[in-house]
């Protein structure tokens, strides 16, 4: 019932209000958030579940159940955590939709300890940006997380790529922040392990 | 600090969570290790590298029309 702003010089985010508008009622303010964050919860769902037209759905999706389940938000995390929280459920249910992919869960694919240990000690010169063209890099790069297990893909995606705080991340995945910190640090080096395929330096004249 | 010591601080270096204390340990440690040097500096490049190369994003005309998809789902609702 006393779930309001913390007093003190925390500042109040923008969102509040638009939220307090839409949940009056208020369509502009709801379509205001829409804009603000239509981009970001396609480029999540489009990184988790690596398919545009899926992306397209759940992005559709999550803004609806938002729309339904505006009255439940609570306001004890940001409206953009919230929201994200609803577009990775939607997301991984996606997933496990896909007669393709087995494991979809947050928990499922992340026992192993594969590519974890640093096995690749080469150097990265020059770097990537300067050694490949962009078409050639944004290729690697998404064949190179394709291969990460989803839930690895999820939290590199939004801690790295989509730059949410670690207690942010924690709260859209319904995960505790040391997971997370673990899950990032997997993922991390397994993507590291699995780039250095292609950037690690080769001697001049070489095979590689 | 051992190459196990140093890859469980990693995290928390590149999130600017560690104490200085053990930010001197993780520099000493480096400067000493070729090998976690150069996990080091490949993994902010991983980082960086998708950072700067986001592929995934949406065309002016894709985006038109999924927010208009958006608004028509959410409004019919009403
Ligand atoms: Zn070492």
């Amino acid at each position: 019932m006393t779930a309001i702003q913390s007093p003190g010089t925390e500042e109040i985010h923008p969102d509040v209000a638009l939220v307090a508008r839409a949940k009056d009622g208020d369509q502009a303010a709801f379509e205001q958030l829409v804009r603000q964050y239509e981009r970001q919860i396609f480029r999540v769902a489009q990184h988790i579940t690596q398919n545009r037209e899926d992306a397209e759905d759940i992005t559709q999706d999550a803004f609806l159940k938002a729309y339904e389940k505006l009255e439940q938000f609570q306001g004890n995390s940001k409206f953009s955590t919230w929201l994200v929280r609803i577009a990775v459920n939607e997301s991984l249910m996606r997933l496990r939709k896909r007669k393709t992919s087995k494991t979809v869960s947050m928990d499922e694919d992340v026992q192993t300890e594969e590519g974890s240990i640093p096995r690749d000690f080469a150097e990265w010169r020059p770097n990537p940006e300067q050694n490949y063209g962009q078409a050639e890099l944004a290729e690697i790069l998404q064949k190179t997380i394709q291969g990460l297990p989803p839930g690895f893909r999820t939290v590199f995606t939004l801690r790295d790529i989509e730059n949410l705080s670690t207690e942010e991340t924690a709260e859209a995945l319904g995960l505790s922040v040391p997971a997370v910190k673990s899950r990032l640090l997997r993922a991390r080096l397994q993507l590291r392990e699995r780039l250095s395929r292609y950037f690690r330096q080769t001697k001049e004249g070489l095979p590689a | 600090m051992t190459c196990t010591d140093f890859l469980s601080q990693l995290t928390d270096y590149f999130d600017g969570q560690i104490s200085a204390e053990l930010l001197d340990e993780v520099r000493r440690h480096t400067a000493e290790c070729s090998h976690c040097e150069v996990v080091l500096d490949t993994t902010r490049q991983t980082i960086l590298v998708y950072r700067n190369n986001e592929a995934v994003d949406l065309s002016p005309e894709l985006r038109d029309r999924l927010h208009t998809a958006i608004m028509a789902k959410c409004t019919g609702k009403r």
